[in-house]
């Protein structure tokens, strides 16, 4: 089996800074990891090459220290890695982003799976499995907790939702992405260590993919963050101390008094 | 021709309209009204009721476009998104809103890049813009720390998904009317390359995000065993009861109780949380409540800054004395008076 795996690089923690002139992350000074829920996509697909053999190659679209994110997933065991990494591509909506991560799925060449985390946790949409499906004219299979079998060309497969899940069957390609109880993501060994720091990565900009150079980064983006703001939530809070019995009691009385007056009990 | 009208993508189970399509009518009347144009409400499914149909008039949509057909009846990507795109090139929209649901989710960022649109995620806040008339959208992100304004200035329609429970359904006027159309499915709708082959249903769904009150506890709830003061209070407010992350984190209540934003959304019409800081993740679930009262032994904690009522004391002394005046106060047995 040939499986695509796209990881995004994020911040670390959830101190992140924006610019708030072009409502765009500011990256620096901040550590940078793989997207925690990549990693059950990346287990999944390992796994899958463990039981059906082929090749795993994990992309990156981002800035090039996220080449230390890629080199991270060939650690767990990852074959090969390409980053997507030019100016042109900064700033890009989701729309943008899965054009130019299809583009690059499309030049690695013949693939059953593109496997997808759930979402990212710092731009948190979880748009771009879906999107990467449609540019490259696959159906999509969202919040995949299970992969049953894979054989003759067809993919089995739980899907989470709302009120249970569904047992899907999906002709191969496909495009597929996974919730966190698809897998238990393993650690690096240190020879995966060894062998990923020592791997060639290729870097593809903008003219190593078939893409037109009006649909990248901002420009090629219809959606703009026009503001960034904390959220404000106050409302005016009438509060009572309840120190002792007796200030215990009034305030209880107080609460019930408050619940019958807006008539909720 | 030009874009116009305001959609909300409905949804239907076994052909009965399901509630996120209500609370999508609240959001669409507001930016209809405001834009001065049609709310439809457009809905894919298999033999869908007639009356939940109506309802959706009856609840604001000027128009009801249901498509049907047997390959409708569930969500599947390739069959949705055909009839969608179909619709969508044919009526010409200006704006697009959907629910944050699995099935919104998957369909509409699948849509937005064959139709070329921008689409903005989970959405809390949708606004038309006085000068240019173009739809604001406010959504959380980065592990909601922060809110961003998204606005897409010129490509349409402006598509956007809205977290299911941060609105109430849309009010119901009886015998308000509208246009129902019903449409057969393209017929020339490609082969699904995905089938649905089972459903298997979940075995412990409970009623949190139906419930009208919720009681939540957090930390300071201190262990599993002192639960009991928290059911005993949730019991006499006849509410379901949420957690916080850091609750479910500890196995103390199991993860369909967890409240914020990796766990539910409920917006009931009175929430007491009980030992709950008011991280921002938490609000993020909780915020939208009519009425919030807390309790925490901290008169500094955040979940100050958002309750109506506040106590600042100890919820092992403040919810047991509630309970017993909810009791009383509502005349049922347990209250003030009888045994506890
Ligand atoms: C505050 C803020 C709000 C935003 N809101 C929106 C919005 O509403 N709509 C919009 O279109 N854009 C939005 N963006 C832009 C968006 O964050 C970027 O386009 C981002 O590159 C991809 O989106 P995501 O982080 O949501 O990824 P998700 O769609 O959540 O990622 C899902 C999966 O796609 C894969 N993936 C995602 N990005 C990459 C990558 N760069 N390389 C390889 N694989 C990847 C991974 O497998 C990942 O698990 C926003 C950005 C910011 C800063
Ligand atoms: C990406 C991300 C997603 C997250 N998602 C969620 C989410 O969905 N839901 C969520 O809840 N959290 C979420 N969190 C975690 C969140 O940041 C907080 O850690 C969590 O909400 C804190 O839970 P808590 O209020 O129970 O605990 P604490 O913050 O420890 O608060 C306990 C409170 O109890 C009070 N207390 C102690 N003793 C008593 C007493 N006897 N009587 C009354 N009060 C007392 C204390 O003063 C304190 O305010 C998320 C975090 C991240 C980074």
């Amino acid at each position: 089996m040939r499986i695509v795996v796209p990881i995004k690089q994020v911040p670390e923690t959830n101190a992140v800074r924006m610019d708030e002139a072009t409502g765009t992350m500011i990256r620096e000074g901040v550590e940078a990891i793989i997207n925690p829920l990549d990693l059950y996509a990346i287990e999944a697909a390992i796994r899958l090459r463990e039981s059906h053999g082929g090749e795993v190659t994990a992309v990156s679209m981002g800035p090039p220290k996220a080449m230390t994110a890629l080199r991270e997933a060939m650690a767990m065991g990852c074959d090969t890695a390409v980053l997507l990494s030019d100016k042109a591509f900064a700033g890009s909506d989701t729309w943008a982003t899965s054009y130019v991560l299809s583009a690059a799925v499309r030049r690695l060449g013949e693939f059953d799976l593109v496997l997808c985390g759930e979402r990212a946790t710092d731009g948190d949409t979880g748009q771009v499995g879906p999107g990467i499906a449609a540019f490259l004219g696959l159906p999509v299979v969202s919040y995949v907790s299970r992969i049953e079998s894979v054989s003759d060309g067809r993919c089995r497969m739980h899907r989470l939702v709302e009120d249970g899940y569904e047992v899907l069957e999906a002709d191969l390609p496909c495009v597929l992405t996974v919730v966190k109880e698809i897998s238990d993501p393993r650690l690096p060994t240190l020879r995966g260590k060894q062998k990923a720091k020592r791997a060639d990565v290729p870097v593809w900009t903008m003219g190593d993919l078939d893409v037109e150079p009006s649909k990248l980064g901002l420009e090629g983006s219809p959606t703009r963050v026009v503001k960034i703001f904390r959220p404000s939530v106050a409302r005016k809070c009438e509060k009572l101390v309840a120190a002792d019995e007796t200030s215990v009691a009034l305030a209880a009385d107080r609460v019930v008094e408050f619940l019958q007056t807006r008539e909720l009990i | 021709m030009q874009h116009s009208g305001v959609w909300i993508l409905a949804e239907q189970q076994g052909g009965r309209v399901q509630r996120i399509s209500h609370e999508l009518l609240t959001r669409g009347r507001a930016l209809a009204d405001k834009r001065g144009c049609e709310l439809a409400a457009v809905i894919f499914g298999n033999r869908i009721d007639d009356a939940d149909l109506a309802e959706l008039l009856e609840r604001g949509a000027d128009r009801v476009i249901a498509m049907e057909s047997p390959r409708l009846e569930h969500f599947l990507i390739e069959p949705y998104a055909a009839c969608l795109l179909k619709l969508l090139a044919d009526r010409r929209p200006e704006i697009v809103i959907a629910g944050a649901t699995t099935t919104g989710r998957t369909l509409m960022p699948y849509v937005a890049i064959l139709a070329h649109a921008g689409l903005t995620a989970d959405c809390t806040e949708l606004d038309i813009e006085e000068k240019t008339g173009n739809l604001l959208q406010t959504r959380p992100a980065i592990g909601g720390n922060i809110l961003a304004t998204i606005k897409t200035p010129r490509h349409r329609p402006q598509m956007a998904t809205v977290r299911p429970r941060s609105t109430r359904p849309a009010d119901r006027t009886p015998g308000r009317v509208g246009e129902i159309e019903r449409l057969a499915a393209p017929a020339d709708l490609p082969p699904s390359r995905v089938r649905r082959v089972d459903f298997v249903p979940n075995a412990d769904e409970h009623g949190l995000q139906d419930a009208d009150a919720v009681v939540a506890v957090g930390r300071g709830i201190k262990k599993a065993d002192n639960l009991p003061v928290a059911r005993k209070l949730a019991d006499a407010l006849g509410a379901a009861l949420g957690a916080t992350r850091d609750v479910v984190d500890r196995g103390w209540l199991s993860y369909p109780h967890q409240i914020g934003l990796s766990g539910k959304t409920v917006t009931p019409r009175l929430y007491v949380a009980l030992g709950v800081s008011g991280s921002i993740q938490h609000l993020a679930g909780m915020q939208t409540a009519e009425t919030i009262v807390a309790v925490n032994t901290d008169p500094d904690a955040q979940i100050f800054r958002v309750a109506d009522v506040g106590i600042v004391g100890s919820l092992f002394d403040v919810a047991p004395a509630l309970t017993v005046k909810l009791r009383a106060a509502q005349g049922k047995p347990g209250g003030e008076g009888t045994e506890r």
